[in-house]
């Protein structure tokens, strides 16, 4: 039944196209490889925009539907469709894509069309992921994921990569077998995979505990939530440039995305049965990995430490329930995909010329290289949550309703941003201020027109998003207020039959 | 025009900042210090039509954030208090423009210090006139990132880097609570924005609400959170310890943001929501009790540093605990009458102690100058007439409004703290006294202590730096004096109309106005004897500040020292939080859940592959052997099975 132009599969399946191309390319035009992921990745994003703009803002139904019955004695269907939710982070994914790319342009030389391609599938599934409205279609893609990433830090990953994948599959893994049986039997208890009617079928309590507990499993560790983070720091260090920025950039959100799609809506019971364990949970990641941020010696491991202590806000927020909290947490969680995207992308520029990450490698860069002093100080900004700036916007809509919810828990979280500020300035004052003595760094060019072409996009939407949120907040506030107005009335149905029988 | 007042100084920034290299230092300069001028001429008439004729407006720009009930905007709020702040902030800063144009003058990177200067303006006017809360947060993490620059302008200094993080850092403990305050405020209130805030505090007076699991007065929580913010900022005893170390930064930025305009924007904001603070009579107590001892604390560290900066920047410290102590009383319009006289003579001090840094040659340290009164005239006569403003010598711009904020003390009777707070406020200003003369004798009088290649090149200042201290000289003299009928006097309650609220309980103006003579006369007593003892030690008899400190030794050094402020947090607050981050990732992160997650499984499932893999000789023979077993079971198994 699909009545005009199957947009969203066009989007998914684009990157594929170029996939492809690339491999006609004969390994000795190898360079060519580049060009063509990067058109096919822009227009993805130029087709990506067509959402933006066509999106209605009024309603909270999935738009852009597609249904083609897919196994139909056992109601399986490929189904597709976005609302307010996940809309955002399809254009996050695909704005992100062609970014990675030009950020890859010299820094890979080996394997240069298998790399172009793992990213290129990487895009298909990822948008794949959050287009899914079948739970089948959706656990495909979402473990599917997996493989590029795996492949992406393995192959063109650091000295101890093969260590840093397989600590991340396992993980990764290991949350998902508990969730596949949850898929299971959910599919078998309401009889559809559809994740809208799933919505609708009000699953027994004691299902619902057991059920959120197995898909916690697979998205905290995806968040990544404390104490199963320690992946994160290693996959960073040793994933190249591209890989942490699309690590951190998109496949964190999986997790988060993951909460507002499945934990909340279908397990609405269980989800607030579970609010203490979340919020502790987050507190903890906040302060903790801001503490440990603190003692690092290694950039990228400072930063993907961050990144944990910047999705405790996340997950602090969805589980606050209410419409400041959710509506920040996905603010936060797009502001998060560029900044620290961002962030990574400085250090690679740092690695790309002198092939290290250590800290105390380098100081002084502000004598030599002005321009990229400039927008490692917007995007450390950015991340410490200065007003004006995208980061801004998502902590203080958190931590307002976080506020509403519970003060202490605000009280502690809102410690993490002091010690943000602290572990970012300390970042931002070793490398760039100072004086400039050692003689390597002499020589160290300043960004190139490549490198510049990278950054002012996401500068721009980092100011964005600090000055005029609302365009994106406009954007989710249906979906979010309906998800927030089921979650109440199924809580309310769970609280009133005990009310009657006193 | 209330716009672009505010927004000229932004675009000022963005012009030096990104075009200052192709345009040249003497282009950039120009054009900076044409729209800052334009700016404070423009502020001139938002003061008359605003405060004098009273037309208060609000300017909507752009909507910020809309979520559910939470809704806000861009928008500029113009009222007498406002309009007071926009007024000192732009005249300031004009003047420090154009002084910077000489004192940077051998600078490398002029166009970017005139772009971060631009950039402070620009979030201290937004934090003025802002309507609502969360722009006020915007123009107070904005200002604090100006100073941040600016502290640290010479990044290549170590120290400087370091004096920049930490008051970036220290501000950051004090926003928690600005922010904390902020969130409160909308969940009691349901808006950030003043004008309803304020509407509905009547009637929240005796409101309950749980705070960190406690059931507590909403006001009072509410309102110490702020105060934490306004401390930061505003530097009071405990989050003061930035000041001191923000004058490594250029004495422009020291005069412009660490004197006149930041530092006091605690002071602004506590008398914006004097509304709130007003039902909160437990923060004014604690806030009396904060601001007298600071005004103490910092007075007494000033006796005996030898940096003539850091000399002022415990003077600057010192005379906000007054405007805190006043707003603890409900001297509100007293504390913004002192923030604005103070913020002439005290940029006047800070600019005029620039130019004596740039006649010796960039020192500082009052222990090599001296004897140099002749030399230059003109900045001797700026620093004699800012230190006669601060100590308030009569028709001098502090005479009125710090004797105002000590007479309002006096006269509280409302308030538990304040006999607390005038006494501690006299006492203070006898040091105020006897610190700056002492800084003026040591500076300009003796016999010179420099070397003679330095007293050689002593010159008065170019008059691109002379003029502005003219300007500031001028409001030195005449701010108090013109000042005082609107901001303290008869005229007052129409000057400020809503813009401050005062309980009729509260309002203890008036009543200062009445106190007996000999308490008038008290601050100016006590000013005049810390004068004679300045004179006595350090020209009569100059012997004798040795001799001093030889004796009081302890409490020498507990004031050179600085009460060792810094060396206890060092020890209680940044060593261990260093500590705990490596106990944590290496004990906590790699041991345990590395080794009891991913790694300890790794181990487990490598020994029992290694155990089974035992099993796989390759010899045929074990192969068949294990057969055999096998087969030997199964068939007893099935003979079992027969038999029974």
């Amino acid at each position: 039944m699909i009545e005009s132009l199957p947009l969203l599969s066009l989007i998914t399946f684009l990157p594929l196209v170029g996939v492809l191309f690339i491999l006609t390319i004969p390994r000795a035009a190898d360079t060519n490889a580049r060009w063509v992921a990067l058109w096919v990745s822009l227009a993805t994003f130029a087709l990506s925009l067509t959402l933006w703009f066509q999106f209605d803002r009024t309603t909270a139904d999935f738009q852009f539907v597609e249904y083609i019955p897919w196994i139909e004695d056992y109601n399986i269907s490929y189904h597709m469709g976005v609302d307010g939710i996940s809309v955002l982070f399809v254009l996050l994914s695909t704005f992100l894509i062609p970014i990675c790319i030009l950020a890859s342009w010299t820094a890979i030389t080996s394997r240069l069309r298998e790399y172009m391609i793992a990213f290129l599938v990487l895009e298909t599934l990822m948008v794949g992921m959050f287009c899914a409205l079948d739970l089948f279609v959706f656990y495909v893609f979402f473990e599917a994921v997996l493989i590029p990433m795996f492949l992406i830090i393995g192959i063109w990953g650091g000295e101890n990569r093969v260590y840093a994948s397989f600590k991340f599959f396992l993980y990764t893994l290991a949350g998902s077998v508990l969730m596949l049986i949850a898929v299971l039997a959910m599919y078998l208890a309401a009889g559809t995979s559809s994740i809208p009617d799933l919505m609708a079928f009000n699953f027994p309590t004691g299902w619902q505990i057991w059920m959120w507990l197995a898909f916690f499993a697979s998205f905290a560790v995806k968040v990544p939530m404390w104490p199963v983070h320690t992946w994160l720091p290693d996959a960073h260090v040793q994933a190249p440039t591209a890989g942490s920025v699309i690590l951190a950039g998109v496949l964190l959100k999986m997790g988060g995305y993951g909460f507002l799609r499945f934990s909340l809506p279908i397990f609405p019971y269980a989800s607030d049965y579970f609010i203490p364990l979340v919020f502790g949970l987050s507190v903890v990641a906040v302060i903790y990995t801001s503490l440990v941020a603190l003692a690092q010696k290694d950039m990228k491991k400072l930063i993907a430490y961050s990144s944990v202590a910047h999705m405790g806000f996340v997950t602090l927020g969805i589980f606050t329930m209410n419409l400041q909290g959710i509506q920040g947490s996905i603010l936060q969680m797009i502001s998060h995909g560029l900044v620290s995207g961002a962030l990574f992308l400085c250090v690679g520029v740092l690695y790309d010329r002198l092939h290290t990450k250590e800290i105390s490698r380098f100081g002084g860069l502000v004598h030599i290289m002005p321009m990229y002093a400039f927008f490692f100080m917007i995007f450390t900004m950015a991340s410490i949550g200065l007003p004006g700036t995208s980061g801004f916007s998502g902590e203080f809509l958190i931590l307002t309703g976080a506020f509403k919810a519970n003060t202490t828990v605000t009280f502690l979280a809102a410690i993490g941003v002091v010690l943000g500020a602290a572990y970012m300035l300390w970042l931002y004052k070793r490398v760039i201020f100072g004086k400039l003595e050692k003689a390597d760094l002499k020589q160290m060019p300043d960004l190139s027109v490549r490198e510049i072409t990278v950054f002012v996009p996401l500068a721009i939407l980092v100011f964005w998003i600090g000055i005029y949120p609302n365009d994106f907040l406009e954007i989710m506030e249906p979906s979010v207020s309906n998800l927030i107005d089921n979650y109440h009335l199924a809580m309310h149905s769970y609280n009133t039959p005990q009310l009657a029988g006193l | 025009m209330f716009v672009e007042a505010v927004f000229l100084p932004l675009i000022s920034s963005l012009i030096a900042g990104f075009f200052g290299k192709t345009l040249g230092d003497r282009t950039t300069n120009f054009i900076s210090c044409a729209i800052l001028i334009l700016a404070a001429i423009m502020s001139c008439f938002i003061f008359m039509d605003v405060a004098l004729a009273g037309n208060s407006t609000v300017v909507e720009l752009l909507p910020w954030m809309t979520s559910g009930t939470l809704e806000f905007s861009w928008a500029l709020k113009f009222d007498t208090l406002s309009a007071v702040m926009v007024f000192v902030v732009l005249v300031v800063s004009s003047c420090v423009h154009v002084y910077s144009v000489g004192y940077m003058h051998h600078d490398k990177s002029q166009p970017r210090f005139m772009s971060y200067l631009g950039l402070f303006t620009f979030a201290m006017l937004m934090l003025v006139t802002a309507d609502n809360l969360v722009q006020m947060f915007f123009g107070w993490e904005g200002v604090g990132l100006a100073s941040y620059l600016l502290i640290g302008f010479w990044y290549e200094k170590e120290s400087a880097n370091k004096a920049a993080m930490k008051a970036f850092l220290v501000n950051r403990v004090g926003d928690f609570g600005f922010s904390l305050g902020i969130f409160a405020i909308f969940m009691l209130f349901g808006t950030v924005q003043l004008s309803e805030i304020f509407a509905q505090a009547s009637v929240m007076e005796n409101t309950m609400f749980t705070f960190l699991g406690m059931e507590a007065h909403a006001m009072t929580v509410i309102c110490f959170l702020l105060f934490i913010g306004a401390m930061g900022k505003s530097a009071q005893l405990g989050l003061h310890t930035w000041l001191p170390d923000a004058m490594e930064g250029p004495t422009p930025v020291s005069a412009l943001i660490h004197a006149a305009t930041m530092v006091t924007a605690g002071v602004f904001m506590v008398t914006r929501m004097s509304p709130l603070f007003e039902f909160a009579p437990d923060v004014l107590t604690f806030i009396t009790f904060i601001g007298a001892t600071t005004a103490f604390f910092a007075a007494s560290v000033g006796l005996t540093q030898n940096d003539i900066k850091r000399v002022i920047a415990y003077s600057t410290c010192s005379q906000l605990g007054y405007m805190f102590f006043a707003i603890g009383v409900s001297a509100y319009s007293a504390a913004i009458f002192h923030l604005f006289t103070h913020a002439f003579f005290k940029a006047l001090l800070f600019l005029g102690a620039g130019s004596v840094i740039h006649a010796m040659s960039n020192e500082q340290d009052m222990r090599n100058m001296g004897g140099i009164w002749r030399k230059i005239p003109f900045t001797y006569a700026c620093m004699w007439i800012g230190s006669l403003a601060l100590a308030g010598i009569p028709l001098f711009a502090g005479y009125y409004s710090k004797d105002m904020i000590l007479e309002a003390a006096y006269a509280a009777h409302h308030s538990p703290m304040h006999y607390y707070a005038f006494v501690l406020g006299i006492i203070s200003a006898a040091m105020t006294a006897f610190y700056s003369w002492r800084l003026i004798f040591l500076t300009f009088h003796g016999t010179p202590r420099a070397s003679k290649k330095v007293m050689s090149h002593v010159h008065e200042s170019p008059p691109v730096m002379t003029i502005p201290l003219g300007v500031l000289m001028i409001g030195a003299v005449f701010s108090g004096f013109v000042g005082y009928d609107v901001f303290v006097g008869h005229d007052r309650l129409e000057f400020w109309a809503d813009s401050i609220f005062v309980l009729a309980s509260h309002d203890v103006i008036e009543e200062a106005h009445h106190v007996a003579w000999y308490i008038k006369k008290l601050p100016l007593l006590v000013s005049l004897l810390g004068i004679g003892l300045a004179y006595l030690m350090y020209i009569k008899k100059p012997s004798l500040p040795g001799k001093t400190a030889q004796t009081l030794k302890p409490l020498y050094n507990v004031s050179y020292n600085k009460w060792y402020f810094d060396e206890i947090y060092d020890a209680l607050i940044v060593r261990p939080l260093m500590m705990a981050g490596r106990f944590l990732w290496r004990i906590f992160d790699v041991l345990i859940i590395d080794g009891l997650g991913p790694n300890g499984m790794m181990r487990i499932s490598k020994n029992i592959a290694g155990t089974l893999s035992r099993l796989q000789t390759g010899y045929v023979y074990h192969y068949a052997f294990v057969m055999l077993v096998g087969l030997v079971i199964f068939i007893s198994y099935l003979f079992y099975r027969i038999l029974v």
